[in-house]
């Protein structure tokens, strides 16, 4: 076996570096199947240490042996490989890779095996000297009179692990809001909660910020756009009481709230319109799914809906088109299509990734920690994480039809006569007649690989281009959905040529042909289509991997949850509908906390808990856990309203507290911790772009719908072959919209986004970074997009504004960051002004380049120098910034 | 971790009037974050310069590093690694005994060995063999140090691309590049301080090779392009003069000012810095790609200007001149090498484009005193199969991807010139002695530039990563 030695890497050295001495020589000789007879004990046939002949005592010879070599690693306090030998039910079941001890069988026991190092040079205990030749003949004589274990009826409740008392896991609690010193400052019981602490820590928190400052922080909290000046002006003039909670219902009822909050909920829910990998195909039904949570905000859907139609909306009972849309959820994982790539490989890859998204989504745990090895902090063994995966093991993905609203009529009105010529081109181009032996050949492949190289290939790219490409081929035709063989055939007309001479492939005209039929595709009226999931036609056993790899199967497990957290009543095999029942349980103690930790994320900047991806052992400790209770059992009582959560805490004095930095607290609490501040939060990237387009009056606000594609600079996309069709740029006001819709292709995403830390998608995210970096600034300073956007900005000031320079610069200062400026910043602008002017006097070519609009009564010299000043103030930091 | 460099301490002081006024407070403060005092902690702390020169675990033979990615992977046995024990099987299957364990992405074990159509001659002192596609890179053999026993996982681009780059075969991990600039922060003051230079079809795994993964996005890489601005948006935009352009920025940064003085937060004064480091790049990066200077011996060397090896030249001399100017990282990638059809055409193409330029590359550096302080790296995803790959009887054959056995070379940077390490079988499917693991080569990588690659980790989701995932040692055979 030992072929080549390794020069650095330790994952093969691991196997015989613990072999020190005597312990070496007795695996080397039993490795080799022969046993040195300088002892009483003689082998047998299987070359291991005949069992004992003598009586054998459980108590006596065998416990002891347990005890003192194999509990460290396979007692109570750990389990590794899942196996434990402490407790006769546990050691007889076995661990992940199966029994290890077959009563009556010790010669095919792994235990034996193991413990001899009859297995790949392996041995048992890994440490210190390995077990005596007198002990393994005990053992087999143990084993070969039936293992019995004295103990082994008692009925073993699991042990009260000291990681299941970390706090996260204990259920959410009613904390009564702590009485506070000065209760003139409080709003509502998040404040109380807050001053609470400030108060035992002797720190006043901050004034409330100015009206102004309140106004722009939840427009862009809110609905994630700047306030237009008739807003500001209506608030600003609101003297009512209740002007501020005016505002807030206002800007909860606006449709952009939907569009916000959804693009909150893309990250975690790792939204991208492509495959990712080499291919890195478009995907044209992608953003039905990013509508159904637009919609499903606009709504304010009950988070626990919200997780049910996601996690389970297929098997819902009567079902609706909608629910089903919702599960493309789980379509939102990478594909990877690469040529010669293993299906089944890539299929595990995807359950893995469903199953560490709805850990982190929903759990806060970093449940793929287990996905080799059970977890090394939190109580998630691999089994645990095993029985997660079990829950999404028999998915089948599937695109399904959901047409919109006013789609269907026109769409069967031209059916018919797209159903004639297709069905025309096809016997024109013998197809009827070619495509069945051709079939025969593919399937005759796929049972007998390595006969002939380009079927074989044939049959690879059926597989992995065609989705569920092997199960239709072998389905009989008469059996296939019109869908099934319209794809097949596609495929065929496509794939034929392979196995065709080259001539007779280009007189048959297929390359042609397949043109004529995608055309006639695309003529066809539109029929909204929808990526979703179901359950496979026949359930798929889950097993433990070991070691985390799919060619390793272990003990074959049934969906469930960890058994620390109370699970789903109801026996028998669960579905993803108890899955997310339980999820939503009162009784679990991570989906409220975690849920509501996020959305304080986004209104402040960071989580009570600051590692909001992880609530485990190894996460941060919440700053005020209390608070973080009140408002998880909060959520669940206002009947898991998003609406009425974020309206909470937007109404709390906390939230509305001044972000300036507080020199007195630079040593106290430089981090915030205590939130005697709010927060300078830099805008995400999406909303950077969206500021810009919607103060210069570009942003086309029309919500939802398909994926836009605005102009990127030549050579930005990936070199060479992508799959986003080209980057067609989309047309008309399209790439005026807001930047959650703009194609987000996994290898080459628009430049923007990447600059400004949006996540890569190929995983659930958290929190975004904000990141400061020179790139940004090349991007704001000299993209083209910004630019223009200037250059509206500045149609907008000479067209719209009136009065003398110092009128037009207040107010395209307020347009901007919705405050009016200083003497001192009018002054700056001013004299900013005055200088652009005087530099573009000298250069008529730069006028006409900035400002290209002749307009009536306008000078142009003065409209370049709006442009010149204008993108001055779609750069400075305070308009890229919620303060 | 976190030193403080004096001249860039002046440089930021003088750079900075608003900063120099106050010498207490939070201009103090300010400037303490500017020079990144904190260090690794630059995540959490806004306003801090990631970029800030650190010292690694002990002192480095390597400075900075040049990663010429080969992307598709080119064929070891029709470059460097010759086996005339081929002619014997040529033709013929293996039996099952030799393949059982292979596992190829598209031909089947029984496909029909293929021997090189090349001939080899050894080179330099070393006697270091290389084939005759690639003389230049033959005549640089004394400074080679070949590996011919690298092994990897992966047997698809994307996933064996990433393993290269980022240690898993997943996608979402950080890249060397971006390891190495967090770990040391750069030299450069006006130029991104990990540099990715392409040239041929985008590499594997696209942009994911040079992705900062879970590290703050200050250490991805900064791709230059052939296309339109070297980095994108470094040109003022159409009708923004210079002076305008200066014009602009004293406007943001004096606003800026008036904004930090008002609220204190540090993010502003990061942005300040942001913004002059910004306006410096645009004046750096033209002169950079001025060749103006160059003597014409030199730009000769590296092929500039002659088809079809411009491009990948211009990337050579560039990669040069960037490390003079302190760039630390610079990865530098061509493709594509996947020839599973026709590979003798689309070889020497490649490597007409390749063996010149890349040889002038490891001279240029060497005669001027700066290859051992820069560690130079051919790279590649894999290998390809010692069978032919013939899908289609009118074509011509290629070799399948080959994870198990394939080469790949160092040069500079304290690595061993003139050595060949590792041994492979008589038809270079297997190694016989010495295999290096793609994480060995990492962890020798990172070594060289003063990492003990267990220690440069990044906690994230409650865990510490590092490049070389769970495995990786030091392959002291590499190091001089």
């Amino acid at each position: 076996m030992m072929a080549a030695n390794d020069l650095g890497t330790r994952h093969q050295r691991r196997k015989t570096r613990h072999c020190p001495g005597s312990l070496a020589v007795f695996a080397a000789v039993f490795a080799g199947g022969f046993l040195l007879s300088a002892t009483a004990q003689s082998a047998d046939e299987s070359g291991l240490p005949a069992p004992s002949l003598d009586a054998v005592s459980f108590e006596r010879d065998i416990e002891p042996v347990f005890a003192a070599r194999c509990h460290i690693c396979h007692g109570p306090a750990q389990q590794l490989q899942g196996l434990r030998l402490d407790r006769g039910a546990d050691a007889l079941r076995g661990g992940y890779a199966g029994p290890v001890i077959i009563p009556g069988n010790s010669a095919e026991s792994k235990l034996i095996l193991m413990i001899a190092g009859a297995i790949d040079g392996k041995i048992m205990p890994p440490a210190g000297e390995g077990l005596t030749e007198r002990e393994v003949s005990l053992l087999r004589a143990w084993i070969d009179q039936g293992a019995v274990w004295p103990d082994s009826d008692e009925h073993a409740t699991p042990d009260a692990d000291e990681t299941t008392a970390h706090w996260a896991f204990q259920a959410v609690s009613r904390p009564e809001p702590p009485a506070v010193r000065d209760g003139s400052w409080i709003r509502n019981p998040i404040d109380r909660f807050i001053l609470g602490r400030l108060d035992r820590e002797g720190v006043e928190p901050s004034p409330e910020a100015s009206r102004a400052t309140l106004a722009r922080r939840l427009s862009l909290d809110l609905t994630g756009l700047p306030l237009t000046l008739e807003e500001q002006e209506e608030f600003l003039s609101n003297d009512r009481p209740r002007a501020y909670e005016d505002l807030v219902d206002h800007l909860l009822e606006s449709p952009h709230y939907a569009e916000r909050w959804a693009r909150f909920w893309l990250d975690l829910a790792r939204y991208a319109d492509s495959d990712g990998f080499r291919g890195d195909s478009f995907r044209p039904h992608a953003w039905r799914y990013r509508h159904w949570v637009i919609q499903a905000f606009d709504r304010d859907m009950p988070f626990d809906q919200f997780t049910l139609e996601q996690i389970a909306g297929d098997i819902l009972p009567d079902r609706k088109v909608d629910q089903h849309v919702a599960t493309g959820f789980h379509r939102n994982t990478p594909t990877n299509t690469e040529g010669g790539s293993d299906p089944e490989e890539w299929r595990v890859e995807q359950v893995i990734n469903r199953t560490n998204t709805v850990g982190t989504v929903w759990l806060g745990l970093t449940v793929g920690c287990a996905q080799c090895h059970d977890h090394k902090y939190d109580p998630l063994t691999q089994k645990d994480f095993y029985r997660l995966f079990a829950f999404f093991n028999d998915l089948e993905e599937v695109d399904i039809d959901a047409p919109l609203p006013g789609e269907r009529g026109p769409y069967l009105a031209a059916l018919a006569d797209y159903q004639r010529q297709r069905h025309q081109l096809l016997e024109e181009h013998e197809v009827f007649g070619r495509k069945p032996p051709w079939e025969a050949k593919v399937l005759y492949a796929a049972d007998h690989p390595g006969e002939s190289a380009d079927w074989d290939v044939s049959f690879d790219e059926l597989r992995t281009y065609v989705n569920l490409g092997e199960r239709i081929i072998r389905t009989p035709p008469e059996r296939r959905s019109v869908r099934h063989e319209k794809a097949l055939t596609d495929f065929f007309v496509r794939e034929y040529g392979r196995v065709l001479p080259k001539e007779e492939y280009a007189e048959l005209g297929y390359k042609e042909l397949s043109e004529k039929l995608k055309a006639l595709d695309e003529s066809l009226p539109p029929f909204g289509e929808a990526q979703a999931v179901h359950l496979e036609e026949r359930p798929r056993q889950t097993h433990i991997f070991l070691g985390g790899s799919y060619k390793s199967p272990g003990i074959p497990v049934e969906p469930g949850v960890p058994e620390w957290i109370a699970g789903p009543a109801e026996p028998g095999v669960l579905t993803r509908i108890d899955l997310a029942n339980w999820l939503i349980a009162p009784e679990n103690p991570l989906t409220a906390r975690v849920t509501v930790n996020r959305v304080w994320q986004e209104l402040f900047g960071k989580g009570l808990v600051r590692s909001s991806e992880n609530f485990g052992t190894q996460g941060d400790q919440p700053s005020h856990p209390e608070l973080l209770d009140w408002l998880a059992s909060e959520f669940v009582e206002q009947g898991w309203s998003w609406k009425q959560l974020i309206k909470t805490i937007a109404m709390s004095a906390t939230y509305r507290q001044s972000s300036d930095v507080r020199p007195d607290l630079k040593t106290k609490d430089p981090a915030n911790v205590l939130l005697g501040r709010q927060e300078r939060l830099r805008l995400p990237a999406e909303l950077i772009r969206d500021s810009a387009l919607a103060v210069s009056g570009l942003l086309d606000t029309r919500i939802g719908g398909r994926s836009v594609r605005p102009p990127q600079p030549e050579g930005a996309r990936r070199m060479g072959s992508t799959g986003d069709g080209g980057w067609k740029v989309s047309e008309g006001s399209d790439q005026y919209r807001r930047g959650m819709y703009i194609q987000y292709q996994r290898m080459s995403p628009y430049p923007l986004l990447t600059a400004f830390d949006m996540p890569d998608t190929y995983e659930s995210a958290c929190r975004r970074g904000r990141t400061n970096t020179p790139l940004q600034a090349l991007n704001l300073l000299n993209d083209p997009v910004f630019l223009e956007a200037a250059q509206a900005l500045a149609a907008r000031v000479v067209t719209e504004f009136d009065g003398v320079l110092g009128d037009r610069l207040r107010q395209v200062f307020r347009l901007c960051l919705a405050r009016d400026p200083n003497p001192q910043e009018l002054d700056a602008l001013q004299t900013s002004w005055d200088r652009q002017r005087a530099i573009l006097e000298q250069t008529p070519e730069s006028v006409e380049r900035l400002f290209a609009v002749e307009i009536p009564g306008v000078s142009q010299l003065d409209a370049a120098t709006w442009v010149a000043l204008g993108s001055a103030l779609l750069n400075l930091d305070e308009f890229l910034t919620r303060e | 971790m976190n030193v403080m460099n004096p001249l860039e301490c002046q440089r930021i002081l003088a750079r900075r009037r608003f900063l120099s006024d106050c010498s207490g407070g939070l201009g103090a403060a300010a400037l303490a974050h500017l020079l990144g005092v904190e260090g690794r902690t630059a995540v959490e702390t806004p306003g801090t310069n990631p970029m800030a020169v650190r010292q690694p675990h002990f002192a480095p033979k390597a400075k900075n590093a040049i990663l010429i990615y080969q992307s598709g992977a080119p064929s070891q046995l029709d470059l460097f690694d010759p086996k005339p024990g081929l002619e014997k099987w040529a033709g013929q299957a293996l039996p099952e005994s030799l393949t059982k364990d292979l596992k190829l992405a598209f031909i089947k074990p029984n496909a029909k060995i293929m021997p090189s159509t090349r001939t080899f001659q050894p080179y330099g002192q070393s006697g270091m063999e290389f084939s005759d596609w690639i003389p230049n890179l033959g005549s640089c053999a004394d400074d080679i140090c070949m590996i011919r026993t690298m092994h990897t996982e992966a047997f698809n681009h994307d996933p064996g691309a990433l393993l290269l780059s980022t240690g898993v075969t997943q996608f979402g991990r950080p890249s060397i590049g971006s390891w190495v600039a967090y770990g040391l922060g750069s030299e450069s003051n006006d130029l991104p301080g990990f540099v990715v230079l392409g040239s041929g079809r985008g590499p594997s795994a696209g942009s994911n090779i040079w992705s900062n993964g879970f590290l703050p996005s200050a250490y991805q890489g900064t791709r230059f392009r052939s296309v339109g601005d070297p980095i994108l948006y470094v040109s003022n935009p159409d009708g923004m003069t210079d002076e305008l352009q200066r014009a602009r920025l004293d406007t943001i940064g004096e606003l800026n000012e008036m904004r930090f003085a008002k609220t204190g937060d540090m993010e502003i004064a990061a942005r300040i810095s942001s913004y002059e480091l910004a306006f410096r790049m645009q004046i750096a990066v033209p002169q950079l790609l001025d060749f103006a200077g160059e003597p014409k011996h030199i730009l000769d060397s590296y092929g500039i200007g002659q088809e079809p090896k411009h491009a990948y030249a211009t990337n050579c001399l560039l990669a040069r001149r960037m490390i003079e100017q302190g760039v630390r990282f610079v990865m530098l990638t061509h493709g594509d090498w996947d020839d599973h059809k026709e590979l003798d055409k689309n070889h020497t193409k490649n490597c007409s484009i390749i063996d010149q330029p890349t040889a002038a590359l490891v001279k240029d550096l060497k005669q001027r005193g700066m290859l051992d302080s820069t560690l130079v790296i051919w790279a590649s995803e894999f290998g390809r199969t010692p069978m032919a790959q013939m899908d289609r009887q009118d074509e011509d054959p290629g070799r399948d991807h080959h994870p198990d056995c394939f080469s790949m070379w160092l040069a500079g940077g304290g690595t061993a010139g003139g050595r060949i390490v590792g041994k492979t079988d008589e038809i270079g499917l297997k190694p016989v002695r010495d295999r290096v693991h793609v994480h060995d080569l990492q962890a020798t990588l990172l070594h060289c530039l003063g990492f003990d690659h267990e220690r440069l980790t990044y906690r994230h989701q409650g865990r510490d990563f590092r490049l070389t995932d769970v495995g990786g040692q030091v392959v002291e055979q590499l190091l001089a």
